[in-house]
């Protein structure tokens, strides 16, 4: 066996062992890549697998409800060299229990989702946590995004996490009130248009004052002084400046970079260099990346929910060619796809779009009901091939474009 | 005919706001000039045709009721407006509700409902029969409301939970709650059409949309 870092117990070897032959037969099955049913096994022969895996390595969480892949990528990119992921965005413990058992390296960047980060931050005790953002998402299954942030809150009280650094939005007041009780805190001070879940303040419960100086209070809760921000084209990160250029659109991937690059600086990565290598970043799990099907030429995109469009919408507003939009309801995606009408869609009047998925009369009737032009589509009856396609869809439907789609 | 969505940012977890706007463009389509307005945290109650409430978190909820009730939501619906609420706003408009802990909140009375929290969340599709029609929509809720007599249903439970696993929601002349939440207006026409039948007071002819093949694949999902 590989020589792994961390305390390795023999209880550890054996689900050590479990986990690899699960995830071979997975593998040998085509039953998926794994990663989670191996995971699993292994957390089950030791519970305490991941703690000792991650025992020695610098470890970096990224959570919230927007960008945890991307900016998970970009720190294991600026990171450089091998860094540990969940690449395959299996972001609760048995993906991190994969993510370590398949990689000898001493660093790891990890994303976690929001409900997990908790019991992620317990087991990997980590030098520095990202908290990107947070809102409304899967309401069907994780009610009340206040609860979540209040959690987030209690952690940092905790005498075992008081040496690790948070890493978080400073516009975003659910984040700051996440994140204020924490010892060490690197506010970024990056674009955050989607407030619609911070109307009223997470302290005092009044509405919260917006302006272009920031967010506050009459209670006296307000928007941090950063030491992170993007000024026109440069970033900003402590006493680091350089031009922040990304192969990747998009204004959110900016904040994502920023992010991401303030974390990198705290586990003493060179500014520099991790600049240039998150910036050369083009695909994500295959998001962004030109992909062909039948004749059509398709640049896959993916939001999951009013922010991830919000943001999303904006975005490829300026990509030329058709518009194609996937909705699915499944239990990954949350079953209720009400969310549809918190997402602006009346931005693509003049433009016709395509829809797509299980939920396509969900989606045609909220653009019908916005004045934007439709037509119904399926993938046994496309479109014919005319123009670049942009494919927009949410979680499982993008699954699907990409196993559909070839390179 | 004026459309006012109320607190949508305390009141609108689940694309509520989506109700005001079929409402309103399924009376332009019929050639009515409608006109859509929020009131926000701090503003007064505009005058309204009809008022929309949406769902909301608990801590929200309780300052949504308190806003409401110093705003004089019931002295307008008392004067003749027409309020359509749906999931916490059909609390909200009851006499009490609970919320956090099983403290009961006092709500605005414009029906005799009193709401506490159930020993589960209610979360799934949902129909209901309300008369000849079929409602359908998703719930996501706690709560267990207890109609007051001579306060009649909206409609009896065919899936899902409702009120009380036997009824949904509430009815009178003015005013319809349900716990359908989000959109439940874009997902059954013949109940938006119902509503601004009422709101405009007129027999309204039939205005064919994607809305109503929306409609019949979420019945033929549930087998109904």
């Amino acid at each position: 066996m590989v020589k792994m870092p961390g305390a390795i117990t023999f209880r550890d070897r054996l689900a050590i062992f479990g986990v690899r032959i699960v995830n071979f037969l997975s593998r040998l099955t085509g039953r998926g890549s794994g990663t989670v049913a191996g995971g699993r096994v292994g957390l089950v022969l030791s519970p305490r697998l991941l703690t000792d895996l991650a025992a020695g390595r610098r470890v970096v969480l990224v959570t919230g409800t927007n960008g945890k892949t991307t900016t998970t990528a970009m720190v294991a990119a600026g990171w450089g060299g091998d860094v540990a992921r969940n690449a395959t965005g299996s972001n609760m413990l048995q993906g991190h229990v994969a993510a370590l058992v398949n990689s000898t390296s001493d660093r790891a960047a990890l994303e976690v989702d929001e409900k997990w980060l908790e019991a992620a931050v317990e087991a990997t005790a980590p030098s520095v946590v990202v908290l990107l953002n947070l809102s409304r998402d899967q309401l069907d299954r994780s009610n009340e995004v206040r609860v979540i942030a209040e959690r987030w809150r209690h952690l940092w009280t905790l005498a075992a996490n008081s040496t690790t650094v948070v890493v978080a939005n400073a516009n975003d007041p659910l984040v700051v009130y996440a994140a204020e009780t924490a010892q060490q805190v690197r506010w970024c001070d990056v674009e955050t248009p989607w407030l619609l879940d911070a109307w009223s303040c997470p302290k005092c419960t009044r509405a919260l004052r917006f302006s272009p100086e920031g967010w506050s209070c009459e209670c006296g809760f307000a928007r941090p002084a950063s030491s992170t921000s993007l000024v026109g084209e440069d970033l900003v990160v402590g006493s680091h400046r350089a031009k922040l250029q990304l192969s990747l659109p998009g204004e959110f991937n900016r904040a994502n970079a920023a992010l991401a690059l303030t974390a990198l600086v705290e586990v003493e990565a060179d500014f520099g260099s991790a600049l240039e290598r998150v910036a050369r970043l083009a695909d994500v799990a295959g998001r962004f990346g030109l992909r062909h099907w039948r004749g059509h030429e398709l640049r896959l995109t993916l939001a999951k929910n009013p922010a991830g469009f919000a943001a999303m919408l904006a975005t490829i507003s300026t990509f030329p060619g058709e518009l194609w939009i996937a909705i699915n309801a499944r239990i990954a995606d949350g079953r209720d796809p009400s969310w549809l009408y918190d997402v602006p869609f009346e931005q693509l009047r003049g433009r016709v779009v395509h829809c797509f998925g299980d939920r396509r009369l969900d989606l045609a009737t909220r653009l019908d009901y916005a004045g934007v032009t439709y037509e119904l589509s399926s993938e046994e009856s496309p479109p014919p091939p005319t123009a670049p396609v942009t494919v927009l869809a949410n979680y499982t439907a993008f699954q699907e474009w990409l196993e559909r789609s070839a390179n | 005919m004026r459309v006012v969505t109320l607190l949508p940012e305390l009141l609108g977890t689940y694309g509520d706001g989506g109700n005001a706007l079929v409402l309103a463009q399924r009376a332009r389509r019929r050639g009515v000039m409608a006109e859509m307005l929020e009131m926000r945290v701090g503003d007064r109650l505009p005058r309204a045709d009809v008022y929309l409430l949406g769902g909301g978190e608990d801590g929200p909820q309780r300052q949504a009721a308190d806003l409401l009730r110093e705003a004089g939501l019931r002295a307008a619906y008392e004067e003749g407006a027409h309020v359509v609420a749906v999931c916490a706003g059909l609390q909200i408009l009851g006499t009490h509700f609970a919320v956090a802990g099983d403290e009961s909140y006092e709500g605005l009375g414009l029906a005799d409902v009193v709401t506490t929290r159930g020993s589960r969340r209610s979360v799934g599709e949902i129909a209901a029969a309300v008369g000849d029609d079929l409602l359908v929509g998703f719930e996501n809720h706690g709560g267990v409301s207890v109609l007051g007599e001579g306060l009649a249903p909206l409609g009896r439970v065919i899936r899902g939970r409702g009120n009380d696993g036997r009824v949904d929601g509430y009815r009178a002349q003015r005013l319809w709650a349900t716990y359908a939440h989000g959109p439940v207006l874009a997902m059954n026409p013949w109940l938006a059409d119902a509503i601004l039948a009422s709101v405009l007071d007129t027999d309204l002819e039939a205005l064919s949309s994607v809305a109503d093949q929306l409609y019949a694949e979420r019945r033929r999902s549930l087998g109904l």
